[in-house]
């Protein structure tokens, strides 16, 4: 509602699909607005010519809208109130509870210091052995599901939320179908867990524009806890393909020269600006953290789409999911996941065999991926052979299929225990003193 | 001073109306309430003028005030540069007190307080010129020379130098006096704009020096000037980072300066973390006191990580002009290319390939141009060595950054993704990398002189073998191996041979990780003396098996002492080894 001392502008001079534009004075870049009561931010300005992007969509909108500045940047109110609930992009809940009081922050703030950064060295462990044991997530991490749109990701991601030993987990949920939305909620209310998630949600129903707002709603709370709380934060974004398709639009509106794939020249900074908050801060600081894993889907498998192109170079490695047709369930690709921060936390925070047991398990499943192609192509087997095939369905079913849940200690475990049943300590091809350790003794 | 006004605003691109003259690429200031933020003029157009803020523009409103500097993009040159950590402007990063960077905060990049001991080396009554040297004070053990600022034109003499003792930086050092008589008063402190070339010297002859980085794949194979330029595409997960680390550790360079421009903010905190506790293999002392990095992340504005490569190749080009030999290596010029790229797009340039900017090539190829070995006046000899890397989008080498970058870099080191896979490091492919210093005369005198005159043949011998093993491998996999003669086999095994022994190399082993030139020569012989022979087999069974205890016997003395008891004992066995099946020739 506008204010007594503010200004209403009712003449409105052009409209385009995402933004409208009117003559105003005194007004800042990256300012708030309402048109008609629609949510609208600055975006350009020329002398008195103002252009205001309306996240909504201009639908409706008439030349003589009521235009009201709100002379501040999209902000967002913070405190402990915030666990437990759901809110749209503008940061107002969707749940049916009360309106958040508490400090108002700005969306967006800036980045860190990097000589104030610590290098990530605490293990988040998912449950999910495909992750834990070959790619192992650290706390100030941030890293990407690269998955085709069939593929289970936000199951994945809800169970990771529901799993991950964090202090806080805050969704941010961008063109999430309503489906989807209800799943999340259901999940999280049935497990009980509720009261330390934050979801920030932006469905298909909702107009695409508005989900540029939904990973700086989602990080500016993350940054709250993680820095204010000293708590350890999870951030789950998804569909970030459908954030960059959103800036595409917005940048076309406003008739700027599109780059590759037709997505914004800025698209590398756009995204690194998101995903760089991801952090560890050191003990002086509180030694909080912010760890963010996203969905980036693609396009037929594609990765050179400049979406997942500048994600890879922005993110600490990326992970994949396959369906195994041998066991007829969703693993985690073993061969194309890759955590770049894993021998952070690998044989350091965990076991000390957990490197070398991961790359002998990793090896010996390409052994038997190499068989498999043998076996395609017509030729004999060796009993080498065999036994990979064996094992490698095996380690499918109990390690890799993203329903395991067990701790990094029973996957070394059964990880030894396959080694042991299938080959001769010789053919694991790990360190003696380590096969002295751990290797099962007979019975 | 010509202040403006703010007329519009797209994102960090301003719009200012002037009252008075402006330059093109001048800094000027923006007040947003009580914060100024740093801008640059990057277009002027009729009364309006373009300027790139290096900030965020949040709230910024048409009208704000707008003054100018009348002076570009500067750094600030003085001791006290080492070991420090700068942002793309050369703001000291640990001076800044907040976790985060808020916007509008600068500060002086020196201490202005600690004191310096200065030896003079010019006298009253000497003539001089802008660069010239003046004095020396010791900066962490390099030689840091007080020189004639850089923007002094013609001819000075010195009226008063200062004496042997301890000063600040802002003391006066001397005072010369110029051609009308005029005095002019020198500190240790003198400012550059970033993006003009220092040009005190007096030629920049082709690079000819070997600068020895004690990584065979380099030194041997494709080897790098001092004052050479090179780059090095750099996909995910092949070693980038460790080849980066071991160059920068090991090359024969004074001064390294480690320019992270655009890349992810924990492998910047990885550099900061592990380089001070980086030995010094040269000095036995920390690297960190001879290095400066500047680090301008993925996250931080755009604009200032444009600056950063110049800024970073400003300060080399200073401690070039002390005769020393710097290193510089930018981390990836590609977000370097893309800063340009997004600018160029929010001005409404007609755009070129791939949406950069038309003279993208050209800006590159003036930025290497900038590297160099030169004759300084005094005739001494100093030099910037650049190592740049590229990021190519979805790791297709033909995107305008690796073109552009091609023209100009005269070595390329291609990281490949395949030989990462197979654990072969450092994983430069020796067939696609080059090094074009190997064709000058100039460098093929020098490395006769320090080698001997029969090197270069050799190393070209052995690129043969490694083509031939490569063609080889490709019939092996298409006809089998019965499918092909023994003899191939052994052709094969030979390339295996060197690029175990040659190319590969273990940089966590101690031992391994450096090999300085007399052993690069003494292995290389040894391996091109093996594959010069021909050997009596029965079968293919045999060669590979054979082939592989030379290899292992080889990698053996690699891991030891050069000519340590147990080298020697290996290369008697490898001697036993090779004379059971060699066929005197």
């Amino acid at each position: 509602m506008a204010k007594a001392f503010q200004k209403i502008y009712t003449q409105i001079t052009a409209i385009t699909k995402a933004t409208c534009s009117l003559k105003a004075q005194g007004v800042g870049n990256d300012e708030l607005a309402t048109v008609n009561g629609k949510l609208a931010q600055v975006v350009k300005i020329m002398g008195d010519e103002i252009t205001l992007q309306v996240f909504q969509g201009t639908e409706g909108i008439p030349t003589n809208a009521e235009v009201v500045f709100l002379g501040k940047a999209p902000t967002l109110k913070v405190s402990e109130k915030l666990a437990g609930r759901f809110f749209n992009a503008y940061g107002d809940p969707i749940d049916g509870g009360p309106k958040i009081e508490g400090k108002e922050i700005e969306i967006g703030g800036p980045s860190v210091n990097p000589v104030r950064r610590k290098q990530p060295s605490e293990l988040i462990a998912t449950g999910i052995a495909g992750i834990d044991l070959n790619n192992t997530l650290v706390s100030g991490q941030k890293i990407p599901f690269f998955a085709d749109p069939d593929q289970p990701y936000n199951q994945v991601m809800a169970n990771v939320a529901l799993r991950a030993q964090v202090d806080k987990i805050i969704l941010g949920g961008m063109g999430l179908t309503n489906d989807d939305y209800l799943y999340f909620k259901n999940v999280f209310a049935n497990a009980g867990v509720l009261d330390r998630i934050v979801s920030f949600v932006n469905t298909t129903e909702n107009p695409a524009v508005e989900r540029l707002l939904i990973p700086d709603m989602a990080l500016a709370a993350a940054e709250y806890f993680a820095v204010e709380k000293h708590e350890k934060v999870l951030v789950l974004l998804t569909d970030m393909t459908l954030y960059a398709d959103a800036l595409a639009i917005v940048s076309n509106r406003m008739d700027q020269i599109p780059s590759k794939d037709s997505m914004p020249g800025s698209l590398y900074s756009d995204l690194a600006k998101i995903y760089e908050k991801a952090v560890q801060f050191p003990e002086e600081a509180g030694g909080g953290s912010i760890t963010i894993i996203a969905v980036t889907t693609l396009s037929g498998g594609d990765i050179t789409h400049a979406i997942p192109d500048n994600t890879g170079y922005i993110t600490e490695g990326q992970l994949y999911l396959r369906r195994d047709s041998d066991i007829g369930k969703v693993i985690v690709d073993p061969f194309r996941s890759l955590s770049r921060l894993k021998q952070l936390v690998a044989g350091k925070k965990t076991r000390e065999d957990h490197p070398q047991v991961m790359n002998a398990a990793v090896r010996l499943y390409a052994d038997a991926a190499n068989a498999k192609t043998k076996l395609e192509n017509g030729f004999d087997l060796t009993d080498y052979d065999e036994r990979c095939l064996k094992f490698a369905k095996e380690y499918s079913d109990k390690i890799l299929a993203i329903d395991v849940n067990i701790n990094t200690v029973e996957m070394l475990d059964i990880a030894w225990s396959l080694f042991a049943k299938y080959f001769k300590p010789e053919e694991a091809n790990i360190k003696q003193a380590l096969i002295d350790t751990y290797w099962p003794k007979e019975k | 001073m010509t202040t403006g006004k703010v007329k519009g605003i797209i994102a960090n691109l301003v719009t200012v109306v002037v009252d008075g003259p402006v330059a093109q690429n001048e800094i000027c200031y923006i007040s947003v309430g009580k914060t100024k933020l740093m801008a640059e003029v990057i277009k002027v157009g009729g009364e309006n003028v373009y300027v790139q803020v290096f900030e965020s523009t949040r709230g910024l409103k048409v009208g704000d005030l707008v003054e100018f500097t009348g002076h570009m993009l500067e750094v600030t040159l003085g001791p006290g540069l080492l070991s420090r950590n700068y942002d793309g402007l050369q703001n000291d990063l640990d001076k800044l007190t907040g976790v985060f960077l808020q916007r509008g905060e600068y500060n002086f990049p020196l201490d202005k307080d600690k004191l310096w001991k200065f030896e003079p080396i010019a006298k009253v009554g000497d003539k001089v010129a802008a660069a010239a040297w003046l004095g020396e004070v010791d900066e962490n053990h390099q030689p840091h020379k007080i020189m004639v600022p850089f923007v002094f034109e013609g001819e000075y003499t010195v009226k008063e130098i200062a004496k042997a003792g301890e000063y600040k930086i802002e003391d006066t050092m001397a005072v010369l006096v110029d051609a009308e008589g005029k005095e002019h008063k020198v500190t240790m402190v003198q400012k550059w704009p970033v993006k003009k070339a220092i040009l005190a010297y007096k030629s920049k002859p082709r690079p000819f020096k070997l600068l020895e980085t004690g990584v065979r794949t380099i030194d041997t194979a494709n080897p790098i000037c001092e004052g050479g330029t090179g780059f090095i595409p750099g996909p995910f997960g092949t070693g980038k980072t460790v080849l980066q680390h071991a160059i920068s550790k090991q090359a024969e360079a004074d001064i390294v300066i480690i320019a992270a421009c655009g890349e992810r903010a924990n492998e910047v905190v990885e550099t900061f973390t592990e380089f001070p506790e980086l030995e010094d293999p040269h000095t036995g002392r920390k690297l960190m006191e001879r290095t400066i990095i500047i680090a301008n992340t993925s996250n931080m504005p755009v604009a200032s990580r444009e600056a950063s490569v110049y800024t970073s190749m400003t300060i080399a080009e200073y401690y070039r002009s002390m005769g020393l030999r710097v290193l510089l290596m930018a981390d990836s010029t590609s977000r370097w290319a893309q800063a340009l790229r997004e600018m160029s797009n929010r001005m409404e340039e007609l755009p070129g390939q791939d949406a950069f900017p038309m003279d993208l090539s050209a800006i590159i190829g003036a930025f290497y141009a900038r590297a160099g070995y030169v004759y300084l006046n005094n005739g001494a000899t100093g030099s910037v060595t650049f190592l740049g890397t590229v990021s190519p989008a979805g790791g297709n080498l033909k995107e305008p950054v690796t073109e552009g970058t091609k023209k100009v870099a005269r070595c390329f080191y291609a990281l490949e993704q395949a030989r990462a896979d197979r654990k072969r490091y450092p994983a430069v492919n020796p067939i696609d990398s080059y090094s074009k210093y190997i064709e000058y005369p100039e460098f093929e005198e020098y490395i006769s002189k320090l080698i001997d005159d029969q090197w270069l043949g050799k190393v070209n011998d052995m690129k043969t073998y490694l083509q031939r093993g490569k063609d080889i491998q490709e019939q092996i996999n298409i006809l089998g191996d019965d499918g092909v003669p023994v003899d191939y086999h052994e052709e094969f095994w030979k390339s295996e041979v060197i690029d175990f022994v040659i190319l590969q190399q273990d940089a966590f082993d101690k031992i391994d990780a450096v090999c300085p030139l007399e052993r690069q020569r003494y292995m290389l012989d040894i391996v091109m003396d093996i594959c010069k022979h021909d050997y009596d087999f029965d079968n293919f069974l045999e060669v590979s098996d054979y082939f592989k205890r030379i290899i292992n016997l080889c990698k053996q003395m690699n891991y030891c002492e050069f000519h340590s008891e147990d080298f020697e004992k290996y290369q008697t066995k490898l001697n036993e080894l090779l004379a059971e099946r060699q066929i005197k020739a």
